[in-house]
Protein backbone atom coordinates (compact mmCIF):
# COMPACT_ATOMS: atom_id res chain seq x y z
CA UNK A 1 0.00 0.00 0.00
CA UNK A 2 1.51 3.61 -0.74
CA UNK A 3 0.68 5.86 1.80
CA UNK A 4 2.32 9.62 1.06
CA UNK A 5 3.19 11.20 3.95
CA UNK A 6 1.68 14.90 3.26
CA UNK A 7 1.27 15.18 7.30
CA UNK A 8 4.22 14.00 9.70
CA UNK A 9 3.43 13.50 13.08
CA UNK A 10 6.32 15.26 14.67
CA UNK A 11 7.73 18.62 13.53
CA UNK A 12 10.86 19.20 12.92
CA UNK A 13 11.51 20.72 16.60
CA UNK A 14 10.14 18.05 18.28
CA UNK A 15 6.73 18.35 18.95
CA UNK A 16 3.72 15.92 18.20
CA UNK A 17 0.34 16.30 15.93
CA UNK A 18 -1.69 17.70 19.27
CA UNK A 19 1.01 20.36 20.22
CA UNK A 20 2.74 17.94 23.16
CA UNK A 21 6.05 18.07 23.65
CA UNK A 22 7.75 14.21 23.00
CA UNK A 23 7.54 13.38 26.81
CA UNK A 24 4.48 15.43 27.78
CA UNK A 25 1.14 13.35 28.63
CA UNK A 26 -1.99 14.35 27.58
CA UNK A 27 -4.43 16.04 30.10
CA UNK A 28 -6.11 13.85 32.63
CA UNK A 29 -9.04 14.28 34.82
CA UNK A 30 -9.82 11.76 37.15
CA UNK A 31 -13.29 11.81 39.46
CA UNK A 32 -14.70 9.56 41.47
CA UNK A 33 -17.59 8.55 43.18
CA UNK A 34 -19.67 8.78 40.24
CA UNK A 35 -22.20 6.37 40.41
CA UNK A 36 -24.70 5.57 42.90
CA UNK A 37 -25.43 2.02 42.38
CA UNK A 38 -22.33 0.62 42.44
CA UNK A 39 -19.55 -0.06 45.46
CA UNK A 40 -16.82 2.13 43.89
CA UNK A 41 -16.92 4.09 40.74
CA UNK A 42 -14.38 6.30 38.75
CA UNK A 43 -14.36 8.25 35.58
CA UNK A 44 -11.92 9.62 33.39
CA UNK A 45 -10.92 11.78 30.63
CA UNK A 46 -7.37 11.22 29.12
CA UNK A 47 -7.19 14.04 26.40
CA UNK A 48 -9.70 12.40 24.46
CA UNK A 49 -9.99 9.27 25.74
CA UNK A 50 -13.50 9.09 28.35
CA UNK A 51 -13.78 5.84 30.05
CA UNK A 52 -16.10 4.70 33.10
CA UNK A 53 -15.47 2.50 35.34
CA UNK A 54 -17.70 0.71 38.03
CA UNK A 55 -16.49 -1.82 40.99
CA UNK A 56 -18.89 -4.67 42.40
CA UNK A 57 -17.77 -6.22 45.47
CA UNK A 58 -16.32 -7.85 47.76
CA UNK A 59 -19.65 -9.54 47.09
CA UNK A 60 -20.93 -13.30 47.55
CA UNK A 61 -19.47 -15.62 44.59
CA UNK A 62 -21.70 -16.05 41.78
CA UNK A 63 -21.75 -18.85 40.64
CA UNK A 64 -20.77 -20.47 43.35
CA UNK A 65 -18.57 -23.00 42.43
CA UNK A 66 -16.54 -20.71 40.87
CA UNK A 67 -15.69 -19.08 43.85
CA UNK A 68 -11.59 -19.74 45.45
CA UNK A 69 -11.43 -21.21 49.04
CA UNK A 70 -8.53 -19.02 49.50
CA UNK A 71 -9.18 -15.34 48.15
CA UNK A 72 -11.39 -13.29 46.35
CA UNK A 73 -12.12 -13.85 42.83
CA UNK A 74 -11.60 -10.54 40.94
CA UNK A 75 -12.92 -10.31 37.09
CA UNK A 76 -12.33 -7.77 34.63
CA UNK A 77 -15.12 -6.55 32.16
CA UNK A 78 -13.61 -4.27 29.43
CA UNK A 79 -16.35 -2.86 27.14
CA UNK A 80 -16.01 -0.61 24.12
CA UNK A 81 -19.06 1.31 23.74
CA UNK A 82 -20.85 1.44 19.89
CA UNK A 83 -20.14 4.85 19.16
CA UNK A 84 -16.04 4.77 21.09
CA UNK A 85 -14.53 4.68 17.88
CA UNK A 86 -14.97 5.99 14.54
CA UNK A 87 -16.06 3.45 12.86
CA UNK A 88 -19.39 1.99 14.52
CA UNK A 89 -18.14 -1.43 16.55
CA UNK A 90 -20.30 -4.36 16.67
CA UNK A 91 -21.99 -4.36 20.22
CA UNK A 92 -20.77 -8.20 20.38
CA UNK A 93 -17.68 -8.70 22.76
CA UNK A 94 -14.66 -9.08 20.41
CA UNK A 95 -11.43 -11.08 20.43
CA UNK A 96 -9.50 -7.95 21.95
CA UNK A 97 -12.07 -7.03 24.60
CA UNK A 98 -11.78 -10.59 26.36
CA UNK A 99 -7.87 -10.34 26.15
CA UNK A 100 -7.69 -6.53 27.48
CA UNK A 101 -10.21 -7.93 31.01
CA UNK A 102 -7.71 -10.42 31.19
CA UNK A 103 -4.89 -8.08 30.86
CA UNK A 104 -6.56 -5.37 32.86
CA UNK A 105 -7.71 -7.96 35.62
CA UNK A 106 -3.85 -9.63 36.18
CA UNK A 107 -2.71 -5.62 36.12
CA UNK A 108 -4.81 -5.22 39.04
CA UNK A 109 -4.86 -8.24 41.12
CA UNK A 110 -1.41 -7.92 42.59
CA UNK A 111 -2.03 -4.54 43.93
CA UNK A 112 -5.34 -5.87 45.88
CA UNK A 113 -5.46 -7.77 49.00
CA UNK A 114 -7.82 -10.86 47.51
CA UNK A 115 -6.70 -12.56 50.76
CA UNK A 116 -8.53 -10.85 52.93
CA UNK A 117 -11.97 -12.16 51.36
CA UNK A 118 -11.65 -15.61 50.35
CA UNK A 119 -14.84 -16.87 48.70
CA UNK A 120 -15.98 -13.35 47.16
CA UNK A 121 -15.87 -11.67 44.02
CA UNK A 122 -14.79 -8.01 43.22
CA UNK A 123 -16.19 -7.10 39.49
CA UNK A 124 -14.59 -4.07 37.72
CA UNK A 125 -16.62 -3.05 34.78
CA UNK A 126 -14.85 -0.69 32.39
CA UNK A 127 -17.24 1.25 29.74
CA UNK A 128 -14.63 3.11 27.24
CA UNK A 129 -17.31 5.79 25.92
CA UNK A 130 -14.72 7.30 23.55
CA UNK A 131 -11.57 5.83 22.63
CA UNK A 132 -8.27 7.84 21.41
CA UNK A 133 -5.51 5.27 22.45
CA UNK A 134 -4.37 4.25 25.72
CA UNK A 135 -7.67 2.75 26.60
CA UNK A 136 -6.15 -0.09 28.54
CA UNK A 137 -3.98 2.44 30.56
CA UNK A 138 -6.68 4.90 31.42
CA UNK A 139 -8.88 2.39 32.68
CA UNK A 140 -6.48 0.26 34.59
CA UNK A 141 -5.18 3.61 36.50
CA UNK A 142 -9.46 4.63 36.62
CA UNK A 143 -10.14 1.01 37.85
CA UNK A 144 -7.56 1.23 40.87
CA UNK A 145 -9.27 4.86 41.68
CA UNK A 146 -12.60 2.53 41.18
CA UNK A 147 -11.60 -0.24 43.63
CA UNK A 148 -10.43 3.08 46.28
CA UNK A 149 -14.12 4.15 46.45
CA UNK A 150 -15.09 0.74 46.94
CA UNK A 151 -12.93 0.61 50.18
CA UNK A 152 -11.04 -2.53 49.06
CA UNK A 153 -7.94 -2.73 50.59
CA UNK A 154 -4.86 -2.35 47.88
CA UNK A 155 -1.18 -2.61 48.58
CA UNK A 156 -0.69 0.67 46.30
CA UNK A 157 -2.64 2.45 43.07
CA UNK A 158 -2.02 1.10 39.94
CA UNK A 159 -0.94 3.94 37.53
CA UNK A 160 -0.68 3.16 33.86
CA UNK A 161 0.87 4.61 30.61
CA UNK A 162 2.61 3.48 27.43
CA UNK A 163 5.26 4.60 25.19
CA UNK A 164 5.29 4.64 21.75
CA UNK A 165 8.14 4.64 18.94
CA UNK A 166 7.16 7.19 16.54
CA UNK A 167 9.12 8.61 12.96
CA UNK A 168 12.23 7.11 14.60
CA UNK A 169 11.59 8.76 18.42
CA UNK A 170 10.18 7.61 21.66
CA UNK A 171 6.59 9.40 22.85
CA UNK A 172 4.82 9.43 25.80
CA UNK A 173 1.13 8.91 25.98
CA UNK A 174 0.34 7.97 22.63
CA UNK A 175 -2.48 8.75 20.98
CA UNK A 176 -5.05 6.86 18.54
CA UNK A 177 -3.48 8.77 15.43
CA UNK A 178 0.42 8.19 16.79
CA UNK A 179 -0.83 4.07 17.84
CA UNK A 180 -1.53 3.70 14.17
CA UNK A 181 0.80 4.95 12.15
CA UNK A 182 4.22 4.75 14.97
CA UNK A 183 6.39 1.75 14.66
CA UNK A 184 5.77 0.37 17.91
CA UNK A 185 3.69 0.78 21.20
CA UNK A 186 4.57 -0.04 24.59
CA UNK A 187 2.04 -0.31 27.78
CA UNK A 188 3.17 -0.13 31.32
CA UNK A 189 1.18 -0.73 34.61
CA UNK A 190 3.28 0.22 37.57
CA UNK A 191 3.15 0.37 41.58
CA UNK A 192 5.29 3.46 42.27
CA UNK A 193 5.41 2.90 46.19
CA UNK A 194 6.16 -0.66 45.36
CA UNK A 195 8.42 -0.13 42.17
CA UNK A 196 6.27 -3.09 40.96
CA UNK A 197 5.83 -3.64 37.07
CA UNK A 198 2.03 -5.45 37.19
CA UNK A 199 1.67 -4.81 33.21
CA UNK A 200 4.17 -4.96 30.19
CA UNK A 201 3.01 -5.56 26.56
CA UNK A 202 4.97 -4.23 23.39
CA UNK A 203 4.64 -4.89 19.85
CA UNK A 204 6.07 -3.00 16.89
CA UNK A 205 10.28 -3.65 17.20
CA UNK A 206 12.59 -1.39 19.04
CA UNK A 207 15.78 -1.84 19.85
CA UNK A 208 17.45 -2.81 23.28
CA UNK A 209 18.68 0.65 24.03
CA UNK A 210 14.89 2.12 22.98
CA UNK A 211 13.63 -0.64 24.89
CA UNK A 212 15.55 0.99 28.04
CA UNK A 213 14.53 4.31 27.50
CA UNK A 214 11.61 3.77 27.07
CA UNK A 215 11.46 1.99 30.67
CA UNK A 216 12.79 5.12 32.24
CA UNK A 217 10.02 7.46 29.98
CA UNK A 218 7.20 5.09 31.72
CA UNK A 219 8.19 4.86 35.13
CA UNK A 220 8.24 8.77 34.59
CA UNK A 221 4.68 8.73 32.61
CA UNK A 222 3.29 6.77 35.42
CA UNK A 223 4.56 8.89 38.54
CA UNK A 224 2.59 11.49 36.60
CA UNK A 225 -0.65 9.80 36.33
CA UNK A 226 -0.04 8.40 39.95
CA UNK A 227 0.32 12.14 41.31
CA UNK A 228 -2.98 12.58 39.66
CA UNK A 229 -4.84 9.88 40.92
CA UNK A 230 -3.70 10.80 44.17
CA UNK A 231 -5.20 14.82 43.61
CA UNK A 232 -8.38 13.21 42.68
CA UNK A 233 -8.66 11.10 45.90
CA UNK A 234 -7.93 14.38 47.91
CA UNK A 235 -10.15 16.41 46.63
CA UNK A 236 -13.02 13.68 46.64
CA UNK A 237 -12.61 13.04 50.44
CA UNK A 238 -11.45 16.65 51.39
CA UNK A 239 -14.70 17.32 52.66
CA UNK A 240 -14.29 13.93 54.98
CA UNK A 241 -11.09 15.13 57.07
CA UNK A 242 -12.55 14.79 60.39
CA UNK A 243 -12.35 17.15 63.04
CA UNK A 244 -14.95 16.10 64.77
CA UNK A 245 -15.43 13.72 67.58
CA UNK A 246 -15.40 9.86 66.99
CA UNK A 247 -15.90 6.84 69.30
CA UNK B 1 11.61 5.71 64.51
CA UNK B 2 9.58 8.16 62.44
CA UNK B 3 6.54 8.97 61.27
CA UNK B 4 5.39 10.58 57.59
CA UNK B 5 1.75 11.89 58.38
CA UNK B 6 0.27 13.80 61.01
CA UNK B 7 -2.71 12.08 62.93
CA UNK B 8 -6.45 12.93 61.04
CA UNK B 9 -4.55 13.74 57.56
CA UNK B 10 -6.36 11.99 54.56
CA UNK B 11 -4.01 8.82 53.26
CA UNK B 12 -4.63 6.80 49.64
CA UNK B 13 -3.84 3.22 50.01
CA UNK B 14 0.24 2.90 49.17
CA UNK B 15 0.68 6.07 51.08
CA UNK B 16 4.66 5.25 53.05
CA UNK B 17 3.13 6.45 56.79
CA UNK B 18 6.10 5.00 59.46
CA UNK B 19 9.21 3.27 59.57
CA UNK B 20 10.94 1.80 62.61
CA UNK B 21 9.48 0.37 65.42
CA UNK B 22 5.36 0.36 65.39
CA UNK B 23 2.73 -2.24 65.29
CA UNK B 24 0.25 -2.34 61.91
CA UNK B 25 -3.51 -1.66 63.04
CA UNK B 26 -6.21 -1.63 60.70
CA UNK B 27 -6.01 -0.97 57.11
CA UNK B 28 -1.96 -0.51 57.55
CA UNK B 29 0.15 -3.28 56.01
CA UNK B 30 4.22 -3.62 56.93
CA UNK B 31 6.57 -4.16 53.96
CA UNK B 32 10.30 -4.50 54.39
CA UNK B 33 9.84 -2.39 58.14
CA UNK B 34 7.68 0.06 56.42
CA UNK B 35 4.29 0.83 56.85
CA UNK B 36 1.56 1.48 54.36
CA UNK B 37 -1.62 2.87 54.46
CA UNK B 38 -4.06 0.08 52.17
CA UNK B 39 -7.50 2.01 52.37
CA UNK B 40 -8.36 6.02 51.96
CA UNK B 41 -8.74 7.21 55.38
CA UNK B 42 -7.45 9.34 58.29
CA UNK B 43 -4.15 7.93 60.11
CA UNK B 44 -4.57 7.28 63.83
CA UNK B 45 -1.31 6.80 65.76
CA UNK B 46 -2.16 5.50 69.46
CA UNK B 47 0.59 3.89 71.86
CA UNK B 48 2.85 2.83 68.44
CA UNK B 49 -0.23 1.40 66.86
CA UNK B 50 -0.64 2.85 63.27
CA UNK B 51 -4.15 2.70 61.72
CA UNK B 52 -6.16 3.58 59.31
CA UNK B 53 -9.57 5.15 60.02
CA UNK B 54 -11.37 3.84 56.45
CA UNK B 55 -13.64 6.54 54.98
CA UNK B 56 -15.23 3.78 52.59
CA UNK B 57 -15.73 0.54 52.84
CA UNK B 58 -17.91 -2.87 53.24
CA UNK B 59 -18.74 -4.54 57.21
CA UNK B 60 -16.45 -7.13 57.96
CA UNK B 61 -17.79 -9.68 60.94
CA UNK B 62 -15.88 -9.27 64.21
CA UNK B 63 -16.81 -11.82 66.95
CA UNK B 64 -18.64 -10.15 69.59
CA UNK B 65 -19.87 -7.08 67.11
CA UNK B 66 -23.89 -6.77 67.45
CA UNK B 67 -25.59 -6.65 64.23
CA UNK B 68 -28.88 -5.82 62.63
CA UNK B 69 -29.63 -9.06 59.64
CA UNK B 70 -32.17 -9.24 57.31
CA UNK B 71 -33.56 -12.83 56.94
CA UNK B 72 -33.03 -13.76 53.12
CA UNK B 73 -33.05 -18.01 53.26
CA UNK B 74 -34.72 -20.63 56.04
CA UNK B 75 -32.81 -23.99 55.69
CA UNK B 76 -34.36 -26.78 57.95
CA UNK B 77 -32.65 -25.57 61.17
CA UNK B 78 -31.07 -22.26 60.21
CA UNK B 79 -31.54 -18.93 58.75
CA UNK B 80 -29.11 -16.93 56.85
CA UNK B 81 -29.25 -13.35 57.46
CA UNK B 82 -27.66 -10.50 55.13
CA UNK B 83 -25.71 -8.19 56.96
CA UNK B 84 -24.42 -5.52 54.58
CA UNK B 85 -21.41 -7.87 54.38
CA UNK B 86 -19.51 -9.97 51.77
CA UNK B 87 -20.60 -12.82 54.24
CA UNK B 88 -23.99 -14.22 54.71
CA UNK B 89 -24.45 -14.57 58.43
CA UNK B 90 -25.90 -18.18 59.58
CA UNK B 91 -28.42 -17.99 62.51
CA UNK B 92 -28.56 -21.41 63.62
CA UNK B 93 -32.40 -22.71 65.40
CA UNK B 94 -30.47 -23.54 68.92
CA UNK B 95 -29.10 -20.10 69.26
CA UNK B 96 -32.24 -18.47 68.13
CA UNK B 97 -35.57 -20.54 69.82
CA UNK B 98 -34.99 -21.87 73.46
CA UNK B 99 -36.39 -25.05 72.33
CA UNK B 100 -34.75 -27.80 69.71
CA UNK B 101 -36.71 -27.17 66.34
CA UNK B 102 -37.52 -30.58 64.99
CA UNK B 103 -37.00 -29.91 61.03
CA UNK B 104 -39.58 -33.06 60.46
CA UNK B 105 -42.13 -31.55 62.53
CA UNK B 106 -42.15 -28.09 61.65
CA UNK B 107 -40.27 -25.55 59.76
CA UNK B 108 -37.75 -22.92 60.34
CA UNK B 109 -40.23 -20.63 58.67
CA UNK B 110 -42.71 -21.04 61.12
CA UNK B 111 -40.84 -18.38 63.79
CA UNK B 112 -38.66 -16.66 61.40
CA UNK B 113 -39.90 -15.63 57.82
CA UNK B 114 -37.83 -14.16 54.68
CA UNK B 115 -37.48 -10.37 55.30
CA UNK B 116 -37.75 -10.33 58.93
CA UNK B 117 -35.70 -8.37 61.13
CA UNK B 118 -33.12 -9.74 63.55
CA UNK B 119 -30.91 -8.43 66.46
CA UNK B 120 -27.66 -11.03 66.64
CA UNK B 121 -24.01 -10.64 68.02
CA UNK B 122 -21.38 -13.03 66.17
CA UNK B 123 -20.31 -15.62 67.65
CA UNK B 124 -17.27 -16.67 65.42
CA UNK B 125 -16.14 -16.22 62.02
CA UNK B 126 -12.67 -16.66 60.74
CA UNK B 127 -13.53 -15.68 56.47
CA UNK B 128 -13.11 -19.76 55.70
CA UNK B 129 -16.68 -19.98 56.95
CA UNK B 130 -19.33 -18.13 56.93
CA UNK B 131 -20.24 -15.70 60.38
CA UNK B 132 -22.03 -17.49 62.87
CA UNK B 133 -24.58 -15.68 64.55
CA UNK B 134 -26.52 -15.80 68.15
CA UNK B 135 -29.70 -14.06 69.09
CA UNK B 136 -29.70 -16.15 72.70
CA UNK B 137 -28.49 -13.11 74.88
CA UNK B 138 -30.48 -10.49 76.42
CA UNK B 139 -31.79 -7.76 74.40
CA UNK B 140 -31.15 -9.98 70.99
CA UNK B 141 -33.59 -11.49 68.92
CA UNK B 142 -36.53 -10.80 66.17
CA UNK B 143 -37.45 -7.31 65.99
CA UNK B 144 -41.38 -7.31 66.04
CA UNK B 145 -41.60 -3.13 66.16
CA UNK B 146 -40.10 0.05 64.86
CA UNK B 147 -38.07 0.85 61.78
CA UNK B 148 -34.67 -0.64 60.57
CA UNK B 149 -32.77 1.95 58.07
CA UNK B 150 -29.43 1.45 57.04
CA UNK B 151 -26.59 3.58 56.76
CA UNK B 152 -23.15 4.04 55.55
CA UNK B 153 -20.95 1.37 58.21
CA UNK B 154 -17.87 3.72 58.04
CA UNK B 155 -20.43 6.50 60.24
CA UNK B 156 -21.33 4.26 62.85
CA UNK B 157 -18.69 5.10 64.92
CA UNK B 158 -20.27 8.91 64.59
CA UNK B 159 -23.68 7.64 65.13
CA UNK B 160 -22.78 6.53 68.53
CA UNK B 161 -20.29 8.94 69.17
CA UNK B 162 -17.50 9.54 71.85
CA UNK B 163 -18.41 7.69 74.71
CA UNK B 164 -21.64 6.99 73.44
CA UNK B 165 -22.37 11.12 73.23
CA UNK B 166 -24.45 10.64 70.20
CA UNK B 167 -26.63 7.47 70.74
CA UNK B 168 -27.21 8.86 74.49
CA UNK B 169 -28.41 11.99 73.32
CA UNK B 170 -30.61 10.82 70.98
CA UNK B 171 -31.88 8.50 73.40
CA UNK B 172 -32.55 11.17 75.88
CA UNK B 173 -34.31 13.93 73.65
CA UNK B 174 -36.36 11.63 72.23
CA UNK B 175 -37.18 8.43 74.62
CA UNK B 176 -36.96 6.25 71.99
CA UNK B 177 -35.32 3.07 71.69
CA UNK B 178 -32.62 2.97 69.41
CA UNK B 179 -29.82 0.32 68.19
CA UNK B 180 -26.99 0.70 66.41
CA UNK B 181 -25.58 -2.29 64.44
CA UNK B 182 -22.15 -2.55 64.18
CA UNK B 183 -22.70 -3.62 59.94
CA UNK B 184 -24.33 0.22 59.23
CA UNK B 185 -28.44 -0.78 60.44
CA UNK B 186 -30.07 1.04 62.84
CA UNK B 187 -32.98 0.11 64.62
CA UNK B 188 -35.50 2.79 65.64
CA UNK B 189 -38.55 2.61 67.87
CA UNK B 190 -40.67 5.57 68.85
CA UNK B 191 -43.92 6.39 70.14
CA UNK B 192 -45.22 6.78 66.30
CA UNK B 193 -44.28 6.16 62.94
CA UNK B 194 -43.70 9.89 62.34
CA UNK B 195 -41.34 10.35 65.46
CA UNK B 196 -39.30 7.29 64.11
CA UNK B 197 -39.23 8.98 60.78
CA UNK B 198 -38.02 12.36 62.53
CA UNK B 199 -34.97 10.61 64.16
CA UNK B 200 -34.29 8.94 60.96
CA UNK B 201 -33.97 12.24 59.33
CA UNK B 202 -31.28 13.64 62.18
CA UNK B 203 -29.54 9.87 61.59
CA UNK B 204 -29.14 11.09 57.65
CA UNK B 205 -28.05 13.95 59.14
CA UNK B 206 -25.09 12.94 61.26
CA UNK B 207 -24.15 10.46 58.03
CA UNK B 208 -23.87 13.66 56.25
CA UNK B 209 -22.18 15.93 58.15
CA UNK B 210 -19.98 13.35 59.93
CA UNK B 211 -16.98 15.44 59.91
CA UNK B 212 -17.95 18.75 61.09
CA UNK B 213 -17.46 19.64 64.81
CA UNK B 214 -20.07 20.43 67.22
CA UNK B 215 -22.64 17.98 65.31
CA UNK B 216 -23.74 16.41 68.59
CA UNK B 217 -25.38 19.83 69.48
CA UNK B 218 -26.80 20.63 65.72
CA UNK B 219 -28.85 17.00 65.78
CA UNK B 220 -30.12 18.32 69.34
CA UNK B 221 -31.54 21.96 68.15
CA UNK B 222 -32.59 19.85 65.09
CA UNK B 223 -34.74 17.44 66.76
CA UNK B 224 -35.55 20.30 69.64
CA UNK B 225 -37.20 22.13 65.79
CA UNK B 226 -38.99 19.04 64.74
CA UNK B 227 -40.63 18.59 68.43
CA UNK B 228 -42.84 21.77 67.96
Amino acid sequence: MSESKIERLISEDGIRCDGRRLDEIRPIKFQLGVLKNTDGSAYVEWGRTKILVGVMGPRESHPKHLALSDKARVEAYYRMASFSVEEWKSPAPSRREVELSKVIREALEPAIFVEFFPRTSIDIFIEVLQADGSTRCASISAASLALVDAGIPMRDLVASIAVGKVEGKLVLDVQDKEDKAGESDMPMAYMPSKNAVTLLQMDGQITHEEFMQSIELLKKGCMEVYRKQKEAIESHFKGAVSNGEEA
Amino acid sequence: MTTFYEPRQLVSPGTLLAEGNYQPGFNVYRDDGKYYASMVGLVDIRNNVISVIPLRGCYIPQPGDLVIGKVVECISTAWMLDIRSPYQGVLFASEFLSKPLNPLKEEARRYLDVGEMVVATVMAFDRTRNPSLTARDHGLGKIHRGTVIDVDFTRVPRIIGKKGSMITMLKKETGAQILVGQNGRVWISGKSRDEEAIIAEAIRKIELEAHTTGLTDRVREFLVSKRR
